[in-house]
């Protein structure tokens, strides 16, 4: 199983299996990491799950949809370059050691 | 996994003193998402002693809004309903405690009655018990294939006895044409199935939208080959064992293989009721989340908040149980954390994508902006020139712009909201809101 290491807001880092084919986020709630809200359960659509993502790990990502780039534009902490929703990040095999980190506030 | 925490002891309150002199559990009833809610930010916010979640189900804790919505289509593992794991529970040291019935609520002893002879100590309590799904009162109400959403069970329910209407060709009854009964309509179509919807009033989702969002759902839902039939009074329910037909007071009757009935909920406020807590169709609460006992509070769809301007706000969505659960868990602890921000709610019906953000009950004007045709479209709600509400069908931006502007008290005119070259987000740039390159 693909590895996730997920940077809590205060700076802690766990490291977390997560199943592939999974979203960053899905394996952030089931795993109790803490700065990550998830209202809407996945459907892109409350921009409570915002991460920033490792920049050397950007590139490797589908890039975001239409939808995600138009909540981003109003995520509740700072907007960076490197934001992605979690919900929108589908776990492979490829992605095996991704980074994230969350922000100090989702809402 | 070793426990990465230190909690914090909490300070002695003298105005809290009954929640901190006792080594008794916080105890939480309901283990929904507000439930859920009211245990992580009890860790969050420093609580290191004992913590219990009780469940009346058999499962996890798990998301709700799925169940009217893809899970319908796609019954799967419940993996993917699954609110938090395992794993997130143990971690943050919340103890769950399924299949527990509380039977009552001895406030002068501070512990719970289980319906199984138990007791359980508590040294502050937090009610989460959520709603039932209101209930017909009709002749044949009680037969076979009558069915309601509000749980796994339920939504599993309905969605193999669509497919057995599919199947055998008989078609799906809706009775209510709100958000729930128009997703299942939605999804029963998907499922092939035919389906009829009875709503009593005149229109679609009325009791939230305006006409113009009303009227674009009816072409949608039309256009999916659903029948529409407004103004329906349903009388009673014909069958014998399963139901077979609808009958309305205009003489019509309704074949039906099924019938799913989307009439709303009632705050589950029983247990409170009974314990003598303030109750007026949901647990009083003000929005700090505080009961009429000071070591109670309540979250989530079981609430009826009072505002500001003494209205009562019932409240029946995923926002609402997580803002009022993080407000009722700082409560718990002394602090005052109030839930003010914009109410929202989304709902999914065939490829729309309805977010509706604050509350346009009152309004005196609606403007738009979009396409009504496609529909991609917002209706913004306007009280004497003020924005109140904006609900937008595939329209992701002026949704999350404008649930910024109502959080910071900030409206454009009504022409600004209606002209499609004026910029929501200039607003929030003008009042240093705008995140550094939002679109």
């Amino acid at each position: 199983m693909p590895r996730v290491t997920y940077i809590e807001p205060d700076g802690r880092a766990q490291t977390l299996s997560v199943d592939a084919g999974s979203s960053v986020m899905r394996g952030a709630v089931d795993g109790g990491i803490d700065g990550v809200e998830a209202q809407c359960g996945g459907l892109c659509a409350c921009a409570t799950c915002h991460c920033y993502v490792q920049l050397a790990w950007l590139d490797k990502l589908a890039p975001p949809s239409e939808d995600e780039l138009l909540m981003l534009g109003n995520v509740a902490a700072e907007r960076r370059p490197n934001s992605r929703l979690s919900c929108q990040l589908i776990v492979e095999p490829a992605l095996d050691g991704l980074t994230v980190q969350f922000p100090d506030r989702q809402s | 996994m070793g426990l990465p925490y230190s909690f914090p002891t909490v300070r002695a309150d003298p105005e809290h003193a009954s929640i901190v002199d006792s080594q008794a559990p916080i105890v939480i009833v309901g283990a929904g998402q507000a439930g859920v809610q009211i245990a992580e930010s009890l860790r969050q916010e420093g609580y290191g002693g004992e913590l219990q979640l009780l469940g009346n189900e058999s499962h996890p804790p798990y998301q709700r809004p799925p169940l009217s919505k893809k899970w319908l289509l796609e019954p799967g593992a419940f993996g993917a309903l699954s609110l938090r794991g395992a794993e997130a529970l143990v971690r943050r040291r919340i103890e769950l405690k399924l299949d527990t019935e509380v039977a009552a609520i001895d406030r002068a002893a501070s512990r719970l009655q289980l319906t199984n002879g138990e007791q359980l100590p508590y040294r502050a309590l937090a009610l989460a018990t959520g709603a039932w799904a209101r209930a017909l009162s009709l002749p044949g109400a009680a037969l076979g294939q009558v069915l309601s959403l509000r749980s796994i069970a339920d939504s599993a329910a309905i969605s193999a006895a669509i497919r057995r209407c599919a199947a055998a060709g008989r078609p799906v009854v809706v009775i209510g044409g709100g958000f729930i009964g128009l997703e299942v309509a939605a999804s029963a179509r998907k499922l092939g199935a035919a389906v009829t919807v009875l709503e009593g009033l005149p229109r679609l989702m009325s009791r939230v939208t305006a006409p113009i969002v009303s009227e674009a759902f009816e072409r949608v839902h039309r256009a999916h080959g659903v029948e529409l039939v407004f103004g329906a009074q349903v009388t009673q329910l014909r069958g014998s064992g399963d139901v077979e037909s609808v009958c309305t007071a205009d003489g019509r009757e309704y074949a039906a293989g099924c019938v799913v009935v989307g009439i709303g909920v009632v705050p589950d406020d029983r247990l409170a009721a009974a314990a003598g807590l303030a109750c007026d169709r949901g647990i009083l609460v003000d929005d700090c989340a505080r009961s009429s006992d000071l070591s109670i509070v309540a979250a989530g769809d079981c609430t009826a908040r009072r505002l500001a301007d003494g209205r009562l706000l019932r409240l029946e969505s995923v926002q609402n149980a997580v803002e009022q659960g993080k407000s009722a868990a700082a409560a718990l602890l002394g602090r005052e954390r109030p839930f003010r921000a914009a109410p929202w709610f989304w709902s999914d019906q065939y490829d729309i994508k309805l977010q509706m953000v604050g509350l346009s009950h009152g309004y005196d004007q609606v403007v738009t902006r979009g396409d009504l045709q496609k529909p991609a479209f917002s209706a913004f709600y306007f009280q004497a020139g003020r924005l109140i509400a904006v609900d937008s069908l595939s329209r992701v931006q002026d949704h999350m712009q404008s649930k910024r502007l109502l959080d910071h008290g900030l409206s454009p005119t009504p022409e600004q909201a209606a002209d499609p070259l004026f910029e929501l987000q200039s607003l929030l740039r003008d009042a240093k809101l705008a995140t550094a390159d939002g679109a």
